[in-house]
């Protein structure tokens, strides 16, 4: 049932963008809502706005129309920074490019979102999530210098040093191969468990869809209950 | 809190970014060029400053070209003060049949009142500070006399009638400081010995000089005595007045090297503006990441601006050290035309780099920064999402308005700065455009010519504004650089080719009227001409048309400075055959007992002085009036003497007067000129030649070290290049990966390279030869009248030299892509 009381709700969103060709639209009259600590997975071939949803559900962007509530607040009352404010330390975030800053260790990285959330000892906690991920001997090192593997584990603890109520999760295995995939995502879903943090996973990865309590398919712009 | 422990962890790392590395050596290059000019001018002045105090070896000087009457020494005695006596004027010293121009300065006891003398025994001797002057009999001299007449301590030197022994070298005389630049040795004896030389007599060209010093009250009770009563034809001298002259002269310079150090600045300021675009292009990632991780707009900027603020004052620390490492090389170019070591530098030009830095800083990557802050977070999904470009004006005006800043702190005056500023927007905006068109012309023969021709072609064409910015940053160095060495020669060999080929080469002042007979029959049998010799007075204009003028009544400082001083006046019944009547006419025989005057018409513009206009001259305390009766024009390359202002004989007869004339000595009669001194040893010989030698070699100087501080303006165009390159860096690693993956060999790859850089620098010393050859032919027809030739070394070294430089820089900077293997490229794609 579609509540506004929700960690992430939508009703009747459309996003398109006018393009040379004529206008193109990505997401029709899409409703979604998202209960506390659940795990949605939504499926899509490539370009067919998985990510464009996320981004928007997440306030990265503007909705052509329709009304986004995350933790109930309207996101289009919302000014960007308004927007910044309400993700700082309850949204964590990982991606298929890791999107890690390059000019920091991987430990200044994971207390980024802490300090901007305004804890006062951001680095035992973030000492704390890199060794959830196995990368206590990895503290001091720049992205350049780790594997993809160790980068998307740094992503990881970034992402849960915060003890998010929520993650959005784009596409976490895509720039992986299998076995460092499987690991990431088993490491995702654990510690999610733990923290008991709302789940939003774009994937078209049917195997790692299917650990989550719904999946949904987005497809023509339209957003569908997957079998 | 946040945003500086933020902005410091990432400036750690900032080092790594190529593109930051880039903008702090632009930095630090402005900062440097900028600091170094700012310590050496610093140095300059504060020479000047002590210099000031130190050369009047007093707490006043009074000085004139006439004695200076007894009641002002009188009254400093009645006051209690010390006073001295320093008679100064060029002469000639013989020592055995060498003659050597020096400039005479015979001192009373007690001289200086201020400062020191010091001397040594033997040149290279142990120094001591004289407590006497030189003893009857003795002269000490100037260390380059011992030089130049091959002379040591002990020997005998000749002056006027007189014979004296050199008895003392001199290190240091604070009262010679006020010569800072060094045209002839100097001779100092006691001035009781001066009768006996016979080379002063009241016509003579001499300077003297009453020199007094006490206490600050006694002092001050003489300078309000002598307010009421000082004559006009004698000038009083404290610290804050001392040498206006040489203080505008190396006012000018300074502000000249001030702004050459500018241009440098403004080079370097498109590489500023050019990494700071890629840093901001590069930094849209990390923006992105941060907004997604909720921190606001208002953190990013902060943290972006601390670290740049960082990185500024970072390179403009360095800068200031290599400034001041630089500065050394400066001085050393041209301390050798000040008599006393240049003291340390003070602590304004540290202020003068770092704010030189900020300010280009500021102007050149605030407007794309500012854009940071609008960076989308949802980049962090669709990497597509670049920052908006800043607009063209906003960046041009940002960047107008910190060269205008710079440039109004460098001149010092708005009018000036303005001047500059717009002159050189104009500049660049021309290069710009012919940059543009040259370009433009390329593109068209690329469809003609082979495969590495066409990419190496293409790359020009591949960004026609970068390639345009880094032409005219080239070509305004080189054209500099061209200016200053093959334009610099080629006009001054033009000028000296326009003097006649026996033209006089030596001149004879101070003649005595006794001696004009017995000089003309020596010239006569030694040179086979006798020369025209002319009767020679100082006076000073005191007022036209009756009414008094002073400096105040002018304008024009040139103006200023000749109402100031007295000037050479003449009488003659006949025009010299080198002058020209242009408005007048010359007098008549029945009208030469008229008071008439004749004035060059280059002085009379300057005073506004008109035909028919009535002159007043104080000369030796008369005063003598007369009309303007015809204007002149003067060929002062003639090397004859020739005067500003000539009267008719009766209005100057009856008055005191010396003589002068000129004549040509031919090389290897050398022996003429110490016959000459012996056998008139009032007369003073000025070697023209030598002094022509002596310009030759200070102007030589004078431009190295522009040349130098040019080195740094090259240094920029370098920069830029390099910017340019790092801004295409992207697009020409992938270009040279596919090249190099369909097939085209390495050195092929690096051979298109040569190609594109050569004819990028081919094209900058073109248009740098043109702009210094129009530059060289506007100087040569409008300052000098000369007939300039176009120079074809000028175009082969200006466009061969930019070409081989730039395409050298340009391979030597592209070389890590060419060779790196193109998997890893393509890989990362």
């Amino acid at each position: 049932m579609v509540t506004d009381s929700n960690p992430v709700f939508a009703r009747r969103l459309s996003k398109n963008i006018d393009a040379p060709a004529g206008r193109i639209d990505i997401l029709q009259d899409v409703n979604f809502e998202l209960a506390a600590g659940e795990a949605v997975a939504i499926l899509g071939a490539s370009g067919s706005g998985k990510s464009t949803l996320l981004g928007l559900l997440a306030g990265l962007d503007d909705a052509s129309s329709g009304e986004i509530r995350l933790f109930g607040e309207d996101l289009g009352e919302l000014d960007e920074d308004g927007r910044a404010a309400l993700r700082a330390g309850r949204v964590g975030f990982v991606f298929q490019s890791f999107q890690l800053l390059p000019g920091m260790t991987a430990l200044e990285n994971v207390m980024l979102p802490l300090e901007l959330a305004g804890e006062s000892k951001p680095r035992p906690i973030a000492e704390a999530a890199l060794s959830q991920v196995e990368l206590s001997q990895r503290l001091h090192h720049y992205p350049g210098q780790l594997s993809g593997g160790e980068q998307q584990r740094v992503a990881i603890a970034r992402a849960f040093a915060t003890q998010p109520l929520l993650l959005f999760a784009d596409e976490p295995t895509g720039s992986l191969d299998q076995a460092t995939g499987r690991r990431i995502s088993e490491l995702i879903f654990q510690l999610r468990q733990q923290s008991d943090a709302g789940l939003l996973l774009v994937t078209h990865d049917a195997h790692l869809a299917a650990r989550c309590d719904r999946r949904m398919l987005l497809e023509n712009g339209r957003l569908e209950t997957a079998v | 809190m946040i945003a500086i422990s933020f902005a410091l962890r990432l400036f750690r790392r900032d080092w790594r970014n190529s593109e930051l590395r880039l903008l702090a050596i632009s930095l630090m290059l402005s900062v440097t060029a900028v600091t170094a000019v700012g310590f050496f001018t610093d140095r300059v002045g504060q020479a000047m400053e002590l210099q000031a105090g130190e050369s009047l070896a007093a707490d006043l000087v009074l000085s004139s070209h006439d004695p200076i009457p007894d009641s002002y020494r009188e009254k400093a005695h009645a006051l209690d003060l010390k006073t001295a006596e320093v008679l100064g004027f060029p002469s000639a010293v013989l020592h055995g049949d060498r003659t050597q121009l020096v400039m005479v300065k015979a001192v009373s006891p007690g001289y200086p009142l201020r400062g020191e003398l010091r001397i040594r025994a033997a040149a290279g001797g142990a120094e001591r500070i004289a407590q006497k002057i030189p003893q009857a009999g003795e002269i000490w001299a100037d260390p380059r006399l011992l030089a130049a007449l091959d002379l040591t301590t002990g020997g005998r030197l000749s002056l006027g009638e007189r014979e004296f022994l050199l008895s003392g070298v001199i290190s240091r005389d604070t009262g010679e400081a006020s010569n800072m630049f060094r045209l002839g040795p100097s001779v100092l004896l006691a001035l009781t010995d001066i009768p006996s030389t016979g080379l002063v007599t009241p016509a003579s060209r001499v300077h003297h000089r009453l020199l007094i010093a006490g206490d600050q009250a006694e002092i001050a009770a003489y300078r309000s005595w002598i307010e009421t009563h000082l004559d006009e034809n004698i000038r009083l001298s404290d610290m804050s007045n001392a040498r206006p002259a040489l203080r505008n002269a190396l006012d000018r310079g300074s502000r000249f090297l001030g702004l050459a150090a500018l241009v440098t600045v403004l080079i370097a300021s498109a590489a500023v503006a050019l990494s700071s675009r890629r840093f901001v292009e590069r930094q849209a990632d990390a923006s992105a990441i941060l907004r997604c991780l909720g921190a606001s707009r208002a953190l990013l900027l902060k943290v972006l601006l601390i670290r740049l603020l960082l990185l500024a004052l970072t390179a403009s620390l360095f800068g200031i050290l290599l400034g001041f490492a630089a500065q050394f090389v400066l001085a050393a170019l041209v301390g050798e035309w000040f008599t006393a070591e240049l003291p340390a530098p003070g602590p304004l030009p540290l202020a003068i780099g770092a704010g030189t830095g900020l300010i280009t800083l500021l102007g050149f990557t605030l407007p794309p920064v500012f854009r940071l802050g609008s960076v989308s977070p949802l980049r962090v999904l669709r990497r597509d999402l670049n920052v908006a470009p800043t607009a063209s004006w906003i960046l041009a005006l940002c960047a107008v308005a910190a060269m205008g800043l710079l440039m109004l702190w460098q001149a010092g005056e708005f009018k000036l700065a303005l001047l500059v500023l717009l002159g050189t927007l104009l500049t660049l905006a021309l290069l710009l455009s012919v940059a543009w068109v040259m370009v433009a012309i390329l593109t068209p023969l690329r469809h003609h010519s082979n495969a590495i021709w066409r990419y190496g072609l293409a790359g020009l064409a591949r960004s026609p504004v970068m390639t345009s910015l880094q032409m005219a940053g080239f070509g305004l160095g080189i054209m500099a650089l061209l200016l200053l060495t093959l334009v610099r020669v080629d006009l001054l060999d033009t000028w000296e080719r326009t003097i006649p080929a026996q033209a006089p080469n030596q001149f004879l002042i101070n003649i005595q009227p006794d001696s004009v007979a017995p000089l003309q029959q020596f010239l006569a049998r030694r040179t086979g001409g006798g020369g025209d010799i002319y009767p020679m007075l100082r006076a000073r204009l005191t007022a036209v048309n009756d009414r008094s003028i002073s400096p105040e009544s002018y304008q024009n400082k040139d103006a200023q400075r000749l109402v100031e001083r007295e000037f050479n006046l003449s009488h003659a019944k006949s025009m010299q055959p080198d002058n020209r009547v242009v408005s007048g006419r010359w007098w008549r025989d029945d009208e030469l007992d008229e008071p008439l005057f004749s004035v060059e018409q280059g002085l009379a513009k300057k005073l506004g002085i008109q035909l028919d206009d009535r002159l007043t001259f104080d000369l030796a305390g008369s005063r003598i009036s007369g009309r303007v009766s015809n204007l002149r024009s003067v060929r002062w390359d003639s090397f004859r003497p020739n005067f500003f202002v000539i009267a008719t004989p009766g209005l100057l007869r009856d008055y005191p007067t010396s003589f002068i004339t000129s004549f040509y000595l031919q090389p290897g009669n050398e022996k003429l000129v110490s016959d000459l001194v012996r056998n008139f040893p009032e007369v003073t010989v000025i070697d023209v030649s030598a002094l022509l030698q002596q310009i030759r070699e200070i102007m030589a100087r004078g431009s190295i070290a522009v040349e130098y501080v040019f080195l740094f303006t090259l240094a920029a165009g370098l920069l830029v290049l390099y910017a340019g390159i790092q801004a295409s860096r992207e697009h020409r690693r992938q270009e040279s990966a596919i090249l190099r993956t369909l097939g085209l060999k390495r050195s092929r790859l690096l051979l298109a390279t040569a190609i594109e850089f050569m004819v990028l620098g081919l094209l900058a010393g073109a248009l740098a030869s043109l702009c210094a050859s129009i530059t060289g032919w506007v100087i040569a027809d409008e300052l000098f009248a000369l007939a300039y030739r176009v120079n074809p070394w000028l175009w082969l070294a200006g466009t061969l030299g930019g070409g081989i430089g730039v395409a050298v820089a340009g391979v030597a900077a592209t070389y890590p892509f060419a060779v790196r293997p193109p998997l890893h490229t393509l890989r990362e794609a």
